[in-house]
């Protein structure tokens, strides 16, 4: 479980996050909706500790990311919005490597390995080197490092970015599965559908700050619109930004 | 298997399959300062050596005025040329190393016994053209000489009345000394070896990583910044050393080749010259590694860190530019500042002394405590929020 209260974030003269609270729960697939440049990927940054609030704390099963950041990352899998891979280093090694630095132990590693790159459909590239991946098949590598020690809570940072139609279903899908095993799964989107499709819960961003925080059915009866659309054009203020 | 251990195996792996870092670390690196520096040697030798004994070649102006003393500097090794027309021009656009004019009164002045006088063409600021200046100065002078004690005899006087005074110059240096003298470039080359051997490693670690987008998701591990940065200068010095370790064999070997003992020279390349290098060297492989480290991270990019560091490189030539421009005597605080400690110790060395063990430590131990510094202050960068941000 992921617990976010009053975080605010700024850059010099720019509030980036201003004032954001949210909880996005086990078994769970919570989105965190918004235009682009909202404050979703620094929001996102600030969970897994790579930034620092400015205000507020990060919980995340009940552990304080200011206080123990190490043992907060050991419980998150995260997919950045940065998701560069070792070249010269094979889809394998490059998990092998995120493994060892989560401490996971030698077998148990490459049995999630392979199971991982079971699941995410990686046999045909796991021995090749990185270098000349597809975008496709970086996610899928970036996403399979990510998960190697078992994390209870996963962070995704727009992970059907750059994806084509049918590895976009796959990821949903991969995303439902991760529920299914009860995990907290926590993405950031731009994509109003995906976001109307997949989440139990979703937090519409805007400006720095949460402007909804429902389930999808909520959000409609809220606004008193029939189309997701409309509704989050409605609590957005505009639909610049925003993609269908 | 510590956090540090497994970065520094993972980048040692990936970069062995790096083939222009392995050719920057193993060849270039270490190869082309060993190489350019045999050429040069070469060249240099083969100079001193054929200015000593070719025949000293120069345009004569006005030879017919002065015959007899033509005759004397042809059989001192003197080749007279055709004459110019304008002798400054043909100095300055270094048609002639000099140009020897002959006044027509000469033939006048001599026979009346007057100081007849010739000219002497040249551009002292031309340091390479010095040779040939000073041999045709040094036969005019012994012509002259020659013949003043021949008038003196003539008179019936002694000729060393004219002499009161005799310089006996008794030269000290050992032939291992002025091959030191001539070599004290060579620490340069040895911290320019660790300085490439390790850069593209460290650019790559810290600003290529984070142009690739990777070092972000390699900070969402649960493990302390501090630990990845020792991992990766691990493998930024294990690089840099394989660099000297080659620099050193390689030259010892290049000791071997090039023709000092033409020159009465001894340079003392052995391998007990190489390890004690490799000791002296060691502080400045983790100073520089960190240095770099330092910069990349402060870098926007790769192009910038590649732009900085090829600027830093040119300081570590600054101790041995101002100690060769202007020598010094070695004083015992030299040895408390690192570059210089190694310029000074290798410098030692060189000619043939030998350091105390006091010498070494301070050296040793004012490095490593300088190198401790500057990797503190490179792992306080590495903790800042920004330096993953690729974008």
């Amino acid at each position: 479980m992921i617990q976010v209260e009053n975080l605010h974030k700024a850059f010099g003269e720019i509030q980036a996050v201003d004032g954001v609270s949210f909880t996005a729960r086990d078994g769970e697939i919570t989105g965190l909706l918004g235009p682009n440049g909202a404050g979703k990927t620094t929001s996102l940054r600030m969970l897994y500790t790579l930034m620092r609030p400015d205000v507020g704390r990060v919980l995340v099963d009940g552990i304080d990311s200011a206080t123990d950041s190490l043992a907060v990352r050991k419980r998150l899998g995260v997919l950045p919005d940065a998701r560069g891979l070792y070249k010269h280093l094979t889809a394998r090694e490059n998990i092998d490597y995120f493994a060892r630095l989560q401490g996971v132990p030698t077998d148990e590693g490459a049995r999630r390995r392979e199971a991982l790159i079971e699941v995410l459909e990686m046999r045909d590239f796991a021995d090749r080197h990185a270098e000349g991946y597809s975008q496709g098949q970086r996610v899928k590598t970036a996403i399979a490092r990510a998960l190697i020690h078992d994390p209870k809570n996963v962070l995704l940072d727009e992970p059907t970015n750059g994806l084509d139609v049918m590895a976009t279903r796959r990821m949903r899908q991969f995303m439902r599965d991760l529920r299914a095993e009860g995990r907290c799964v926590l993405f950031s989107s731009h994509i109003m559908q995906e976001v109307a499709q997949l989440c139990d819960r979703i937090v519409v961003i805007a400006r720095g700050r949460v402007v909804a925080d429902e389930s999808p059915d909520a959000l409609r009866l809220q606004t008193g619109e029939s189309n997701l659309e409309e509704a989050f054009v409605k609590i957005i203020g505009s639909g610049e930004g925003l993609a269908a | 298997m510590s956090a540090s251990l497994v970065v520094f195996f993972k980048e040692v792996r990936e970069n062995l399959r790096d083939k222009r870092t392995l050719i920057n670390a193993l060849v270039t690196g270490p190869l082309i300062a060993p190489l350019m520096f045999v050429m040069i040697m070469n060249v240099v030798i083969s100079r001193q050596l054929n200015q000593a004994e070719a025949p000293l070649e120069l345009p004569v102006i006005g030879a017919s005025n002065a015959p007899n003393l033509l005759e004397a500097l042809r059989q001192q090794g003197f080749d007279p040329q055709p004459p110019v027309a304008d002798p400054i021009a043909a100095v300055r656009k270094r048609d002639a190393a000099a140009v020897l004019r002959i006044p027509t009164d000469f033939g006048k002045s001599w026979d009346k016994g007057d100081p007849a006088q010739v000219e002497v063409y040249y551009d002292s600021s031309r340091r390479d053209l010095q040779q040939p200046v000073k041999r045709l100065t040094d036969m005019l002078e012994r012509y002259s000489r020659l013949n003043g004690a021949m008038r003196l005899v003539a008179r019936g006087l002694s000729p060393a009345l004219a002499r009161p005074v005799v310089v006996d110059q008794r030269d000290q240096s050992t032939p291992r000394s002025r091959a030191g003298a001539l070599f004290s470039i060579l620490p340069y080359f040895f911290v320019l070896t660790v300085f490439i051997g390790g850069m593209y490693l460290a650019i790559d670690l810290t600003a290529g990583e984070r142009e690739r987008q990777s070092l972000e998701p390699l900070f969402a591990n649960p493990v302390p910044r501090w630990r990845i940065l020792l991992g990766k200068i691990g493998a930024i010095c294990l690089f840099s050393v394989s660099s000297l370790l080659i620099c050193v064999t390689a030259f010892t070997v290049a000791g071997r080749l090039i023709p000092t003992e033409k020159l009465g020279m001894d340079l003392g390349l052995g391998p007990a010259f190489a390890l004690e290098v490799v000791v002296l060297m060691l502080p400045l492989v983790l100073l520089i590694a960190a240095l770099q480290t330092l910069v990349a991270a402060f870098s926007r990019s790769y192009r910038e860190a590649q732009t900085y560091l090829g600027i830093l490189m040119v300081v570590p030539a600054l101790p041995s530019v101002l100690l060769s421009v202007t020598p010094v005597k070695t004083a015992s605080w030299m040895y408390t500042v690192p570059l210089l400690s190694q310029q000074v110790g290798i410098t030692e060395l060189l000619m043939g002394g030998s350091l105390t063990a006091a010498q070494v430590a301070t050296c040793l131990l004012c490095g490593f405590l300088v190198a401790a510094l500057m990797l503190a202050v490179t792992a306080r960068v590495y903790g800042s929020e920004r330096l993953a941000i690729s974008a």
